[in-house]
């Protein structure tokens, strides 16, 4: 087998980085984690199952474990790390996370937020059943899911409460 | 804050934007990367490996196999529940002649990185000699078995048994019988991150390894031993981790095989257990079959049990020694008072992966078996199962109550329950009274809704002891440092919260510290429910001790009686005189120019577990077509003696009761008769998911508090799971009105109940699906 390597640039949470002489075969959750250190996004299963390795691929949820680094070239990537600047500064979501309890050991958290921040983005004021079938593509293992669903119902209604306001 | 208030978790902010570090997140320079190569056959002879092909890959450094192992290497010993004669019967790291089951480790392959130490792998030739495979219960036990462990002289490798009273005559002359066989399926704990390490070897010669969790100290001593040096020399660090639920952080092959290999080659080294690995390499549970015959009278009082368990423990006996089958014999006398009773629990090897405990151990598959036994009783004389409990709880005044078994070494003593109370409210919110109404309206429209119950009892609370030092440094903050160790459930926050209850400052103002063998010197680890009721009691003590240090200091700063100091998260102050006030910053300074530390250890001893308890309530509807079963309501009453923080107890109860639904329902470790493991992969092997698992009605009780430590607490981690597989069965039969010998094993798919349906309709056709 003749061993190649690839250079290429990619954009992640807006920046353009530059992926340095890799193997073609590296997976984007690798790129991600091993090349750009943002381990923020993880890997739970490597077969496209658990959902934990999730990423926004133009806004959309895609396993970042079952595509290549170089094909999302010319994509904007989202991962964990682009949903908010610090802890100080948490997302609406991500603090209905906290405030909810919707983790506990927080493997699966990272891939669940990227997926419900591109579901309330198409279905802002979604009831209970639409938020777990919009969940039913990642797996948690710790909270039984009863308050991640609670999370994202909060974290909806108080988007929807400040447009109101902001209507009114 | 106040213990019992519901709040928010202090390690929520860094998990939320992706600032975990679990151990597959570190790397360091020169960093290695290992790949465990196992074995494809559940029982083999290795006759050689050949490494040519594997040598000449790309990044190859180094392929280790038994014989690369120093010879006098110990095989993997027992942690909890050992029988001294089943150290025949333990795993060495890596197998020397001979596999005992899919997935055993052969060699290890060390590369540049993953993908390279995997092209190796994938060149290594290893050649066997299949044999053939005891791949169950049955094929263990026949005559002219195999056997695993010769040296034992059967597959029947340890027998455990419990007398009460003389129950063959008791069963005798008991006026109703009633026999079943009951079974719950291997199933596993499956945490959502999957095992690793990094060993990182340091120019003073020690070796640093990350990733271990659990019971870190007891596993720094048993890699001491297995490597033959100091402990002192080796220092674990407990990283974040990604769920444990019993499986993870057990000594296991690779906590021996990458620290000895890092320092054979002095260089860091990573592992990190991929999916497939990890459901054949990481222990597996459950798996166990009961032949029962219980002896009741017309009023529905249990007179004698008669329950013969074997439990199929896999090829190898692991750290768990035989906990399991001796917590499902401990707690399956449940919260009935017996006249008489025996248990007799078979340990069987089988050519299977190796079991372990796996959250409520012995006591999710006794539960099964006994509340499913229990509604069968009450179902045969067509009184209401709630009420037949009810006759046989043992009461308030008969507490502390001696069961009459043993389990983890302890005499099983009941410390405190109001049984009675706990089934009361569950009827009550549940609206049992109402419930025929439900199932009959249900029916005139076509559709099978059942109501199933569980009672369970819970053991939590594990000594021997924990410490805990909590403390204002130097700088003005305060810290607790613990024994414990923290696998997502939670820790830091309640360390913290009984730290600030003490002490009337916030909970993120106390830095928790745990998991560094090298910061915090012994600890027994977090497991069998005992974190906050032993390691959370040692905390509570020991920042109330450390209160009573700092209102000596403020005595003698403000010259005033220390009723009149008020401690609060910006310092302290003395009531009524707003200027007299003083920072942490400044308590510290001025305690240390006076000579007093404020820095205090304590250790709580806990002779004696507690036990916590209460009550599942399942209403399903079945789908007569397809056989699906959905869940309309789930309650879990449950009393844990006193809720620390109300929020973590029912997130606790939330994700166990997902947890005893899966295996319930869809969870399977299946094998084929060569021992073939046919469920290793996300695909076969379900884990429920957000539309399996509905919204759990929790409610937590304080009826009980321990008799054992000043708190009253009673461990909160398990109950949700205890008794979801008895709940979800008793509401499948009671839907299809079956009779107590139907719905006996797990998990119960849409298959088993659409072949039940047809052979109650006397149709009995085979289903093409199955």
């Amino acid at each position: 087998m003749e061993y190649q390597q690839v250079s290429y640039q990619l954009n992640v949470n807006g920046r353009a980085c530059s992926i340095e002489n890799v193997e073609p075969r590296m997976t984007l959750a690798d790129v991600l984690r091993d090349v750009l250190g943002l381990t923020g996004t993880h890997l739970g299963c490597e077969h496209g199952v658990c959902g934990a390795c999730t990423i926004l691929l133009d806004g959309r949820p895609a396993r970042s474990c079952l595509m290549f680094g170089v094909q999302s070239q010319g994509h904007e990537i989202t991962t964990v790390e682009g949903l908010a600047p610090d802890e100080e500064h948490l997302s609406p979501l991500q603090n209905a996370f906290w405030q909810e309890h919707g983790l506990q050991c927080g493997f699966c958290t990272s891939g669940i937020l990227t997926t419900m921040t591109w579901f309330l983005q198409q279905n802002p004021a979604p009831t209970r059943q639409e938020i777990r079938e919009a969940l039913s593509g990642n797996l948690c293992r710790c909270t039984g899911y009863q308050n991640i669903v609670n999370a994202v119902e909060s974290a909806s209604q108080h988007s929807q409460q400040l447009h109101s306001e902001a209507k009114t | 804050m106040a213990i019992g208030e519901a709040i928010k978790r202090i390690e929520d902010p860094r998990l939320l934007v992706g600032k975990g570090r679990y151990v597959a997140d570190l790397s360091v320079p020169g960093m290695l990367e290992a790949c465990v190569v196992r074995s494809p056959y559940a029982y083999a002879r290795i006759q050689g490996i050949d490494d040519y092909a594997a040598r000449a890959c790309r990044g190859f450094v180094a392929i280790f196999s038994a014989a690369d192992l120093p010879p006098d290497l110990p095989p993997i010993p027992m942690r909890l529940t050992p029988a001294q004669e089943l150290a025949h019967a333990l795993q060495w790291p890596l197998a020397r002649d001979t596999v005992r089951y899919m997935g055993e480790p052969v060699a290890v392959i060390v590369a540049a990185t993953r993908y390279a130490a995997e092209d190796a792998a994938e060149q290594l030739l290893v050649e066997y000699d299949p044999l053939p495979a005891v791949a169950s219960v049955q094929a263990a036990l026949k005559q002219d078995a195999p056997l695993l462990h010769p040296l034992l002289g059967s597959n029947d490798v340890h027998v455990i048994e419990s007398r009460k009273g003389n129950a063959s005559e008791a069963l005798r002359h008991a006026p109703q019988r009633l026999s079943l066989s009951l079974s719950v399926q291997r199933h596993a704990a499956v945490p959502l991150e999957t095992r690793g390490l990094l060993a990182v070897p340091d120019e003073h010669g020690r070796i640093h390894v990350y990733g271990p969790t659990k019971v870190v100290h007891f596993n720094r001593s048993v890699l001491a031993e297995m490597l033959h040096c100091d402990p002192a020399l080796i220092h674990f660090i407990e990283t974040d981790v990604g769920g444990g639920f019993g499986a993870r952080g057990e000594f296991y092959p690779e906590d021996y095989l990458i620290p000895f290999i890092a320092r054979q080659l002095d260089r860091p080294v990573r592992w990190i257990e991929d999916r497939l690995e990890h459901l054949m390499a990481t222990n597996h549970s459950r798996e166990q079959y009961h032949q029962l015959t219980v002896g009741f009278d017309d009023n529905g009082r249990l007179l004698a049990l008669d329950d013969e368990i074997w439990v199929d423990t896999g090829a190898y006996i692991r750290t768990h020694g035989v906990t399991v089958p001796d917590l499902t014999q401990a707690m399956l006398p449940g919260p009935y008072d017996w006249p008489a009773f025996r248990l007799l629990t078979h340990v069987v090897v089988t050519n299977k992966t190796p079991m372990g405990t796996y959250r409520a151990p012995g006591r999710y598959e006794g539960t099964f078996v006994r509340e499913r036994m229990v509604e069968g009783v009450a179902r045969a004389l067509g009184l209401d199962p709630t009420v037949v409990r009810e006759r046989n709880f043992i009461t308030l005044d008969q507490m502390p109550y001696t069961v009459g078994t043993r389990g983890l070494g302890e005499e099983v003593v009941f410390d405190s329950g109001d049984y009675r109370r706990a089934l009361a409210r569950a009827r009550q919110h549940i609206q049992w009274s109402e419930f025929a109404g439900r199932k009959s309206q249900a029916r005139s429209e076509g559709r099978l809704r059942g109501m199933g119950w569980a009672f369970f009892v819970e053991k939590s609370g594990l000594g021997p002891w924990e410490d805990a030092s909590v403390g204002l440094d130097a700088r003005g903050r305060f810290y607790c440092y613990s024994g414990l160790a923290a696998l997502g459930q939670g820790t830091e926050t309640i360390l913290a919260q009984l730290c600030s209850d003490r002490l009337g400052i916030a909970p993120e103002q106390v830095r928790v510290v745990h998991g560094d063998t090298d910061v915090v010197p012994a600890g027994n680890g977090s497991f069998a429910s005992r974190g906050t009721a032993t390691g959370g009691v040692a905390a509570y003590i020991a920042a109330e001790a450390l209160k009573q240090r700092i209102l000596t200091v403020a005595e003698r700063y403000f010259e005033a009686s220390a009723a009149d100091v008020r401690m609060e998260p910006e310092g302290l102050s003395v009531i009524g005189m707003t200027t007299r006030r003083l920072s942490w910053q400044e308590v510290a300074n001025f305690a240390a120019s006076i000579g007093i530390t404020l820095d205090v250890s304590e250790r709580y001893n806990a002779p004696h577990m507690t036990y916590p308890y209460g009550v599942h309530a399942a209403e399903v509807e079945i789908d007569a077509g397809t056989g699906h079963v959905s869940i309309a309501r789930y309650l879990v009453v449950y009393d844990v003696g006193k809720a620390v923080n109300p929020l973590l107890v029912k997130g606790q109860i939330a994700g166990g009761v997902a947890q005893g639904l899966g295996g319930a329902l869809f969870e399977e470790l299946a094998y084929d008769d060569n021992g073939q493991l046919l469920s290793g992969t996300f695909i076969d092997y379900l884990l429920p998911g957000a539309c399996e698992v509905p919204d759990i009605e929790a409610i937590i009780t304080e009826d009980a508090p321990s008799r054992h430590n000043p708190l009253g607490v009673k461990g909160a981690g398990e109950g949700g799971t205890t008794g979801a597989g008895a709940a979800i069965a008793n509401a499948i039969a009671d839907a299809l009105d079956a009779p107590p010998d139907a719905f006996t094993s797990l998990p119960i798919r849409p298959a088993i109940i659409r072949r039940w349906l047809r052979q109650a309709a006397g149709q009995g056709s085979r289903d093409s699906i199955e």
